[in-house]
């Protein structure tokens, strides 16, 4: 076993010991403890814990890959910025809404404003963005496994899913929240180290987001050099259109999503809950603009280091990776230098996914700090999974069987049933995670423009627009939904590959499906009939902070249940 | 003396108005930063901002890679402070809420 394995093995046994810990100390008995944490958890923790929910195997793994090598520097700023953005408007149009609004989950929220069919199409709505998303962080966790522990990649899924099989299912969302806190700390330290020692070791300024400025003029002159467009230079791999309408989707993506906004529910108060959203983007912005420093340093490193050095003389990082075969190089005119470029004469290939696990070796740093950057992907992948595997959980549990099957159900029976359905949705992940359909890579990002396209709208309409009707808001979401899931199978590669209208990418189309549905909402509610004047007063009274009395008697279930 | 009270609730039919056309008015400045920077600085004028460097970044590249980040932190700082401000101009105080179960 080398320094590095031994290394990785003590920082994941150490923080797995650390997750399990917290999952006893936070079991809970009741189902509001399962499903929102008892609502009582602070806002700097819940902030935290927002964080580790929404940074996923992606975000901690890929993100700078993607930005320095496959959309070369400036184009990879889509997934900068509109996975930050989304926060402004969570912040702004829903969360201390929602929370005033008070329900465990999000078609809880749609049910209760609009309609019993509201609330099923939500329910598969949130069950299929949830699983697809979950499928691609098991299958990063057996990444993890396989390049630094050796095991295989099955076996690494397995024990991803005993670890998160133990704080869930004990814990609910009030262990997943507190071990999201650790997560979070973890992770976030993990990725800080090796971006503050490159940025030093390289223009000694110890603050990588500053530090990686210096080094831009070079790596746009080396990238000139090499054939390739510049660094900074904007549009280069997709035009203006897709660009803005890519960043789009991923910013009212990120607002629709079921797994983030349930989090404001587990707020104190609305208060809090707009505390928690600032918090959570501050822990977000840490990573989020130390990745394109990352990105930066590395492609400079890459583009020195690696491009024409000898075939077989690769600097040790380089090799490490080129044995698991997620470098390769490919000495096509057989000159024995590795010619890296951006025409067809390209000898070597980089897999996005390297950079960051890289990071550390590619800085010269020790095998602890390598063993905790493997921990910290493991962090990353795992405090996601478990969030959309609670959300999967108590849509089916509280929206499925305890609002449709069995309303006279016990409180201790709908735990049982949440904790049942949560042991099922792990086993259904790790099942995806370990044979993942081929399609995974693009869906989880088609999740996005899906959630925007369905979700989005019909909150923000149901809180802002007291007329909004329940027809109007399932004829749009439906239209939403449909159109853009059609929109992607005709334009993605592996089925309808075509160009699409005005070349819009299927990344890019969620937003305009947001537009669709947003039109079919309006014009419908024009000509159906209007929420009751007791639904119209309670939407009215979730604009005001502070006890109402008519979201109160809501919550007791004190009001007609034909109130729509 | 606080002012009189609807039943039940922190204020009156005109406060509420009040409460909530000032609600939406600091929303609507927030937002139009929020695409200014991101849309604006950060997409549409990224060509021309490149030809600022401030710093050594080329300040479109900046703004899209750390700039429009940065403003949305703030934009949620100075939501979070404006409300409180107007929560306690209303008098809203209770604001411990239980989460329920319908």
């Amino acid at each position: 076993m080398s320094d590095i394995q031994i290394w990785t093995l003590v920082f994941a046994a150490l923080s797995f010991a650390l997750y399990i810990y917290i999952a006893v100390a936070s079991r809970v008995k009741d189902t509001a403890g399962f499903y929102v944490a008892g609502g009582g958890i602070p806002a700097p923790a819940n902030g935290a814990a927002i964080a580790a929910d929404w940074m996923s195997a992606a975000s901690f793994i890929s993100m700078a890959g993607i930005v320095a090598l496959s959309t070369n520097g400036y184009d990879g700023s889509v997934y900068l910025m509109g996975w930050t953005g989304g926060y402004v408007l969570l912040a702004l149009l829903l969360a201390p809404y929602l929370r005033k609004f008070g329900k465990y989950t999000i078609p809880d929220f749609v049910g209760d404003r609009y309609s019993e069919t509201a609330r099923m199409v939500a329910v598969i709505c949130t069950v299929v963005i949830s699983f697809v998303y979950v499928a691609g962080q098991m299958s990063g966790t057996g990444l993890v496994f396989a390049r630094f522990l050796n095991v295989n990649a099955t076996t690494g899924v397995i024990i991803g899913m005993v670890i998160v099989f133990f704080y869930a299912v004990l814990g609910g969302m009030k262990g997943i929240t507190w071990t999201q806190v650790a997560q979070y700390s973890v992770l976030i330290v993990a990725y800080l180290i090796p971006a503050v020692a490159i940025s030093t070791t390289v223009t000694n300024i110890p603050v990588p987001q500053i530090g990686f400025g210096q080094i831009l003029a070079e790596l746009d002159g080396l990238q000139r050099d090499l054939g390739f467009a510049e660094y900074t230079e904007a549009f280069t791999n997709s035009n203006m259109l897709n660009v803005t309408l890519m960043t789009a989707t991923l910013m009212f993506g990120t607002a629709g999503l079921p797994h983030v906004i349930v989090r404001f529910y587990t707020a104190k108060s609305v208060r809090a809950a707009r505390f928690s959203a600032l918090w959570a983007l501050f822990f977000i912005a840490l990573l989020y603009t130390t990745a394109p420093s990352i990105a930066a340093f590395s492609k400079l490193n890459i583009l020195q280091d690696v491009s024409g050095t000898a075939v077989d003389n690769l600097p040790g990082w380089a090799q490490t990776w080129a044995d698991v075969d997620l470098i390769s190089v490919d000495d096509l005119n057989n000159d024995g230098i590795i010619d890296y470029g951006a025409d067809a004469a390209n000898e070597l290939t980089i897999n996005n996914d390297i950079l960051v696990l890289a990071a550390p070796e590619i800085a010269g740093l020790p095998a602890p700090v390598i063993g905790l950057v493997a921990a910290g992907a493991l962090a990353a992948a795992l405090s996601t999974a478990s969030g959309l595997l609670l959300v999967i959980s108590s849509s089916i549990a509280n929206d499925v069987y305890y609002k449709k099957i069995n309303p006279q159900a016990t409180e201790a029976r709908q735990l049982m049933v949440g904790r049942i359905t949560m042991a099922a949705a792990i086993v259904v992940a790790g099942y995806l995670g370990i044979n993942p359909p081929g399609f995974v890579a693009q869906v989880v990002a088609l999740a996005f423009g899906l959630a925007c396209a369905s979700f989005f709208p019909v909150l923000v309409l149901g809180i802002f627009w007291k007329k909004c009707t329940a027809m109007g808001a399932t004829a749009g979401m439906i239209t939403g939904l449909v159109v853009t899931l059609a929109y992607m199978l005709w334009t993605i590669d592996i089925y309808g590959n075509s160009d699409g209208i005005f070349g819009i990418t299927e990344t890019s189309f969620g937003v305009v499906g947001m537009a669709l549905n947003i039109i079919v909402t309006v014009v419908v509610s024009q000509f159906t009939p209007k929420p009751s004047p007791v639904m119209q007063e309670l939407v009215e009274e979730i604009r005001y902070p502070g006890r109402t009395k008519l979201v109160e008697a809501h919550a007791h279930g004190d009001l007609p249940p034909d109130v729509h | 003396m606080p002012p009189s009270r609807k039943e039940g609730t922190f204020m009156d039919e005109r406060q509420r108005r009040e409460y909530w056309r000032r609600n939406l008015r600091l929303m609507a400045i927030l937002l139009t930063i929020w695409a200014a920077v991101s849309f604006g600085a950060g997409i549409w004028f990224v060509e021309p901002l490149n030809n600022i460097v401030i710093a050594d970044f080329p300040l479109g590249f900046w703004f899209a890679q750390q700039g429009s980040i940065l403003t949305f932190l703030a934009l949620i700082a100075v939501y979070v402070w404006r409300m409180d401000k107007l929560d306690k101009e209303y008098g809203v105080d209770e604001l411990e809420e239980e989460v329920h179960h319908s």
